[in-house]
């Protein structure tokens, strides 16, 4: 797992309130027993109609092409647990998101893949979307040291829950090498604790 | 100070605060299915690891089966290549799986409860956002993400952050016609759907204190759709009497046992909350939802909002809403057309539920040009509702009957809107396009509601369409 401090590259925003995962990368495309090729996925009933032919939306714009940072509005990533969402965002090409609020399913999901979620003010995020939109090849950069995002002269300081940071920081998001340490404590744990079916357990 | 279910039961079960300030949090019970699981199982074996605890691990199969015919290979084989990969990671691991010629097949939120795996104190993981369910029980119940399943299968823990806790009453009564899903339909019309980020939501107060288990499950249910990842109920005498000889439910002297520890993990009389809402029961009219969002609802005798009277963002959300709803400002809810009603999901297919439609259903036809379903949450539902006759009823009355499965809750198999069908849902997300079309339109309701509508051929209030409580049209 490689350390996360500084994410930089070009964005494309996604405007709209609580963009659900359903519409991030709808259920069809959960039939899979992988995560590969997802990213084709993605936004999949709002870029295209019935026919698979292009609609107007910023994925489909040309402008933003080879953006590695998504700009979203509050509530982003509510209902569904798939991890898919995240997934498809990652295989996609993006690297962070920048929003004003996440769903803690998709925001827990998307930290443990090492897809970075900062929140900002909405006032913020709203002129950072009106920048790109206006210049799309404005780089981004996404400080998780300084907590800061700096863009064209601009900048604005960032949210992400402490641990969270520190996770990114230390290159140590996927917490899975660290939870196995617990062994001994995970053993006593299931002794001590009742189980469905068992006897005698409580 | 007194202490919440939620801060005694984390307590119970935190392993260790991990170096990043997160808790390694230990979950009793594990349930996963097919659609969520396969990655995690391959990760696992990338790594060389094993499931740790297959006896806290149990698998059903219910998103992708088909609820009409369900002879293999499924005609879809991509449906048929997840169940059978579910199949062999069960075999491999020896995990405990309610399989399709089980006779224990269902929803995963339905079997969890029916076999008596939910119990009060458990943490409860599994990999789809409707966990929380489980809470009606008093565990902590969440929906985690694949990489999590991993987690859970190869540790039993996964790392997480500890939530705060809001507490929400609802005083006093309901009255007649209102049901569980309007109160939860309610509190997420008036704390929105991101008013419970960060929180776990406990409920209380007369009425729930008064609901039966079922009841209570949808709401916990739906505790996600305001936000909240995790939604509980302090267990009482109604929460033991249902567990009470379930197949996984401690038996012979465990039980008095187990009875005793549950009491004591109920929120303290005086812990603390880090926030209170109060909502008085009469003042809940039946509720289906208008929009794209199970925020965006009205009372069934209100109408649709009109985008002008609200300051922007939310004017926008209105306006993108009613086009994607195909509804005009300030129109009445009672009387929008409907082409589909659908009884099913893990929030309101559980027995209870089609008992009390089937009490009122008797007697009347689903309207002409109304595709009418009910989908029992599971295979045990589907047989007690069949040995009461309560099937017959809904046969009779023109709804199709089918096998148990998540259905058109999310059209990850062959029941799903065509084109811009309006369904009346008894499900829990009107999402654009959750329904299997990309512009198919979902209106929440409780499961009457959605009866009634059936029988209607538009929304209408079932407390008219069936004289509930003295009214009538």
């Amino acid at each position: 797992m490689p350390k996360i401090q500084r994410i930089s590259g070009r964005g494309v925003p996604i405007p709209g309130h609580d963009i659900d995962t359903d519409r991030i990368i709808p259920a069809r495309f959960l039939k899979t027993i992988t995560f590969e090729g997802l990213g084709e996925g993605l936004f999949y009933d709002e870029r295209f109609d019935a026919e698979g032919n292009p609609k107007p939306h910023p994925l489909n714009d040309p402008r933003f092409r080879g953006a590695r940072i998504m700009v979203v509005g509050p509530g982003f990533g509510s209902g569904s647990s798939r991890e898919h969402a995240p997934q498809a965002i990652k295989r996609a090409g993006f690297d962070a998101i920048i929003g004003v609020s996440f769903a803690e399913i998709f925001f827990g999901n998307a930290t443990q893949i090492g897809l970075v979620c900062v929140r900002a003010e909405s006032d913020q995020v709203a002129r950072l979307m009106e920048a790109i939109e206006r210049t799309p090849e404005t780089l981004i950069e996404i400080d998780l040291a300084q907590m800061t995002v700096g863009y064209a002269g601009e900048g604005f300081p960032i949210q992400l829950p402490p641990a969270v940071r520190e996770a990114f920081l230390r290159g140590k998001y996927d917490p899975l090498e660290v939870l196995l340490e617990a062994e001994a404590a995970i053993e006593a744990m299931d002794k001590a604790r009742p189980k469905p079916g068992g006897q005698n357990v409580y | 100070m007194g202490k919440t279910l939620y801060e005694k039961v984390w307590e119970a079960h935190t392993v260790r605060e991990l170096p990043d300030g997160r808790t390694q949090l230990f979950i009793d019970l594990h349930l996963i299915h097919e659609v969520t699981s396969p990655q995690a199982f391959a990760m696992l074996k990338e790594r060389g690891l094993k499931v740790r605890f297959p006896d806290r691990t149990f698998a059903t199969v219910d998103h992708i089966v088909p609820t009409e015919d369900q002879r293999e290979p499924f005609g879809d084989p991509l449906a048929q290549t997840m169940l059978s990969a579910l199949r062999e990671n069960v075999r491999e691991h020896g995990i405990t799986f309610f399989d399709l010629g089980s006779g224990r097949q269902g929803i995963v939120h339905v079997v969890g409860p029916e076999q008596g795996l939910t119990q009060p104190g458990f943490t409860i993981a599994c990999g789809d956002s409707h966990t929380s369910t489980h809470g009606a029980f008093g565990a902590i119940a969440f929906g985690i993400g694949t990489t999590q399943v991993r987690d859970v299968l190869a540790t039993q823990t996964v790392a997480v952050n500890k939530l705060k806790v809001r507490r929400i009453n609802v005083h006093g009564r309901l009255q007649p016609g209102v049901y569980a899903k309007d109160v939860i339909l309610h509190i997420i019309r008036r704390l929105g759907v991101k008013g419970g980020l960060g929180y776990a939501y406990e409920y209380g107060g007369e009425v729930i204190e008064r609901m039966d288990m079922e009841s209570r499950m949808t709401i916990a249910n739906m505790s996600i759709e305001g936000g909240a990842r995790v939604g509980y109920m302090n267990p009482d005498e109604t929460t033991f009497e249902y567990l009470k000889g379930r197949p996984f439910a401690p038996r012979g002297e465990d039980w008095a046992r187990a009875v005793t520890t549950w009491r004591s993990l109920a929120s303290d009389p005086d812990a603390s909350y880090d926030d209170v809402v109060d909502i008085q029961g009469e003042e809940i009219p039946p509720t289906v939802t208008w929009g794209v969002h199970p925020g965006q609802s009205a009372p069934i005798d209100g109408a649709v909002p009109d985008p002008i009277e609200f300051p922007e963002p939310e004017r926008a959300a209105i306006e993108d809403a009613l086009r994607y709803m195909k509804l005009k400002p300030g129109q009445p809810i009672k009387g929008v057309k409907v082409d589909v009603a659908f009884i099913g999901s893990c929030t309101n297919a559980r027995l209870s539920d089609l008992r009390e439609v089937a009490k009122y259903l008797k007697g009347h036809k689903v309207a002409p040009g109304v595709r009418a379903l009910v989908v029992p949450g599971s295979q045990q539902v589907a047989k007690a509702a069949e040995e009461e006759g309560i099937a017959e009823v809904f046969i009779e009355a023109g709804f199709e009957w089918r096998s148990a499965g998540c259905s058109m809750c999310l059209a990850m198999n062959p029941d799903r809107l065509e084109g811009d069908e309006l369904a009346i849902s008894s499900s829990n997300r009107n999402y654009k396009g959750r329904q299997g079309s990309p512009q198919g339109r979902t209106v929440l309701a409780s499961p009457i509601m959605v009866a009634a509508a059936a029988v209607a051929g538009e929304i209408a209030d079932a407390r008219e369409v069936f004289g509930i409580g003295g009214q009538h049209a």
